[in-house]
């Protein structure tokens, strides 16, 4: 495939990775943010491509992973009324709350829908006028402009039976998170190629300062991705910190600009719970108060929920690079892919879910 | 004498309309919809009484025809000697038409691969249809030629069945099961049990196409797409293979739902041997790649509908390769049987590097980002 397959070039991989093997000196620990960057890095089997000075540690931004228990249960409480019909992205169905997850409240009869597009939650809405649409709209700063926007086309088009169950979160405030954590390993971030596309890269440079750790915005495929790692290995080889562009194909300084604003028509920065981190101030968004009557909280007047973890869960800890999920006691044996306690082992690239596919694989050993 | 029993409601799918062309199009202007008193299929088409009669007289009957059907009986008699291969299957595909297919097509094509991954010609199909009431005549019409099409150009005919209706609300539109019975070939030997090390993986055609057909229609997904499900039989594929390599072929299966996947993952458990997977000559068409990344999907876990993998011995695999791309010019080797990680999978990427490419643990859903 065109502007994909270039980015898959066999010569270039390898190349790249003689060049980080000819850089590296000394272990290094490396974040890369996002979960999609996590996905490729599994699914190309890079991993256990690099030099075994570098450790790669899966970051939060994996929507799935974070989104606190509490709030899949709100959804799940929405579900479960008659009038409502929840809309949400395919990987959310899975995530475990309190009780059970979205996929098993649609057996046992709630009205659950998957979607691609929240647009296409808004024409559910327009089809069904005597039902409440509700959109879960989970996400980082890559789907919030299309969940924005669907709200903006809802009330253009007058349909005032949909709403959004908001659980936007942020990725600057949870590296900050990560990094002002005083165990933290983590010696350099690969940051999220999409959500810079949206927002620039202008944010990352006072934490690169701050905290002293190199920041390279990277893409996707597997060339990026080693391209990304070389220049982080570099700027740490050399003792500098800054914010670098690998993805400078897609990702300008100032991001995009009409996105932004249209995620400022409908949302404002709010304070986020975060699955295994817990609150971070001002990480998140929420659908503004100038458009109440489209915020699924509001308009049903949900009252905030204590989200009850499996108490010996520690994906917070893998979360930010500080356990392995092999430290974990129900890694395995309570919690498996089939039956997960905790989001990491939900979708295939969070990192529990990586771990349990390659245990007792020799060829694979040196994973992670 | 082998006799196969049916309900009584089907005594009556034993009518003669010869047809002589079997493409759709010549079939809808040979076969019309009959002139009825009604345009959809309600509770009483079920009931055994006059309405399942008028159904079943004016449409159903003249539709399917052969021999055995007309002895008009309870159940269709017949003699078959040697080994048997015997299989069942239901259908409760949504949407019911599909790019490149129906959901009678699929009904018959599907019963008839399971008999054909045994290393057995199938002899004759049975036919079950399960109507939710409010079926228009005129897709129940499409889904019968869809039956007929499959079932004649496969040589495989239909020789008992039953049909019944259930409430709104209580089906999709139209449920369907086949069964299928076939002689095995006296030279195939297939079983997980002769999978060897050493091995060679066969595939026969690209991947994932009738996923990507099917969600190029599914409600509130559709797409624009070139892609057509890939429904078709394989019996006359494996019986030539068969033929040419005998008792060489260790192991047919047809990777249907759970795709590639989910087949490589069973024989490596079932024959506690590892399975070495080469991405970069896995056939995938350029369309349904690319439906599969924008959609999120991992095309080894999508549907095959006209896909099979043969596992067979390195003494024969270019020969049987070779057989296979004479039929189908995309059939290639993807990879091998191996003695290191049993039980597991492991697929070099097209980079090089190595993941292991586990069982689901549930539906393939789409990821957010």
């Amino acid at each position: 495939m065109k502007y994909l397959s270039e980015y898959r070039d066999q010569e270039l991989v390898h190349e790249l990775v003689n060049e980080i093997k000819h850089v590296v000196t000394q272990p290094w620990t490396i974040m890369e943010v996002c979960g999609g960057q996590t996905h490729s890095l599994v699914k190309n089997g890079i991993l256990q491509m690099l030099p075994e000075q570098i450790t790669m540690v899966h970051g939060p931004g994996c929507p799935v992973c974070v989104t606190p228990i509490s709030i899949i249960d709100e959804a799940i409480l929405l579900a479960q009324r008659p009038e409502v019909i929840v809309c949400s992205f395919g990987d959310m169905l899975r995530v475990p709350g309190s009780e059970r997850s979205l996929l098993e409240a649609k057996a046992l009869g709630a009205d659950v829908r998957i979607v691609y597009s929240p647009l296409e939650a808004v024409r559910i809405a327009k089809e069904n006028p005597s039902r409440e649409v509700v959109f879960f709209a989970v996400g980082f700063e890559t789907t919030a402009p299309a969940n924005a926007l669907s709200v903006i086309q809802a009330n253009k088009l007058g349909v005032t039976n949909y709403s959004l169950l908001a659980s936007h979160v942020l990725v600057p405030p949870a590296m900050e998170a990560i990094l002002s954590d005083p165990e933290t390993t983590v010696n350099a971030f690969l940051a999220a190629g999409h959500v810079c596309t949206i927002m620039g890269i202008d944010e990352y440079v006072p934490i690169a300062e701050k905290y002293k750790v190199p920041i390279v915005v990277t893409g996707f495929e597997p060339v990026d991705l080693l391209q990304g790692i070389y220049m982080a290995v570099r700027q740490l080889e050399a003792g500098i910190a800054k914010v670098e562009n690998q993805y400078a194909r897609v990702v300008m300084r100032e991001g995009n600009l009409r996105a932004k604003d249209t995620i400022d028509q409908v949302f404002d920065v709010s304070d986020r719970d975060w699955r295994g981190i817990g609150t971070i101030p001002a990480s998140g968004w929420e659908v503004s108060d100038r458009l109440s009557h489209y915020n699924a909280r509001k308009k049903f007047k949900l009252q905030p929920m204590a989200g009850r973890e499996n108490k010996s869960c520690i994906a917070g800890e893998i979360m930010k690079g500080k356990k392995k999920p092999m430290d974990c006691p129900l890694f395995g044996k309570a919690c498996t892919p089939e039956n997960p306690q905790g989001a990491p082992m939900v979708s295939s690239e969070g990192s529990c879910a990586a771990y349990y596919h390659f245990r007792n694989s020799p060829v694979v050993e040196n994973f992670l | 004498m082998l006799l196969i029993t049916t309900s009584a409601t089907h005594l009556l799918l034993k009518i003669f309309c010869k047809l002589l062309v079997v493409n759709r199009l010549a079939l809808q202007l040979n076969c019309p919809l009959p002139k009825l008193d009604f345009d959809v299929i309600t509770l009483g088409h079920g009931s055994g009484g006059l309405l399942t009669h008028r159904l079943l007289n004016a449409g159903v009957f003249k539709i399917l025809e052969n021999p055995l059907l007309q002895e008009q009986h309870d159940g269709a008699m017949f003699n078959l000697s040697g080994q048997l291969a015997f299989s069942t299957d239901s259908y409760v595909i949504s949407p019911i038409f599909f790019p490149g297919g129906n959901i009678g097509e699929l009904a018959v094509h599907g019963s008839i691969n399971d008999i054909a991954m045994c290393g057995a010609m199938p002899q004759y199909l049975s036919l079950a249809f399960i109507i939710e009431e409010g079926l228009t005549m005129e897709e129940f019409w499409e889904v019968l030629l869809g039956i007929k099409k499959a079932s004649e150009a496969a040589g495989v005919p239909i020789v008992t069945g039953d049909t019944k209706v259930v409430e709104r609300g209580k089906g999709d539109k139209i449920f369907i099961n086949t069964s299928a019975l076939g002689q095995v070939h006296p030279k195939a030997k297939i079983s997980s049990s002769r999978i060897q090390v050493g091995d060679r993986i066969l595939i026969n055609a690209p991947i994932a196409q009738h996923g990507v057909a099917i969600l190029s229609v599914r409600q509130g997904l559709e797409f624009e797409t070139t892609v057509l499900s890939d429904t078709r039989p394989l019996h006359h594929v494996v019986k030539k293979l068969i033929e040419a390599c005998g008792e060489e072929i260790h192991f047919l299966r047809d990777p249907t739902r759970g795709g590639v996947a989910t087949v490589l993952n069973e024989v490596a458990s079932q024959a506690r041997v590892g399975v070495d997977l080469l991405q970069k000559t896995l056939p995938i068409d350029d369309p349904v790649e690319g439906a599969c990344e924008m959609l999120g999907l991992d095309p080894l876990y999508v549907a095959n509908e006209g896909v099979f993998i043969a596992i067979v011995s390195s003494a024969v695999s270019a020969k049987a390769l070779t057989l296979l791309q004479s039929d189908f010019p995309a059939a290639a080797e993807i990879g091998k049987i191996v003695h290191d990680h049993p039980g597991q999978v492991i697929l070099r990427s097209k980079i090089g590097g190595r993941r292991v490419v586990s069982m689901l643990p549930g539906e393939q859903l789409p990821r957010i980002c």
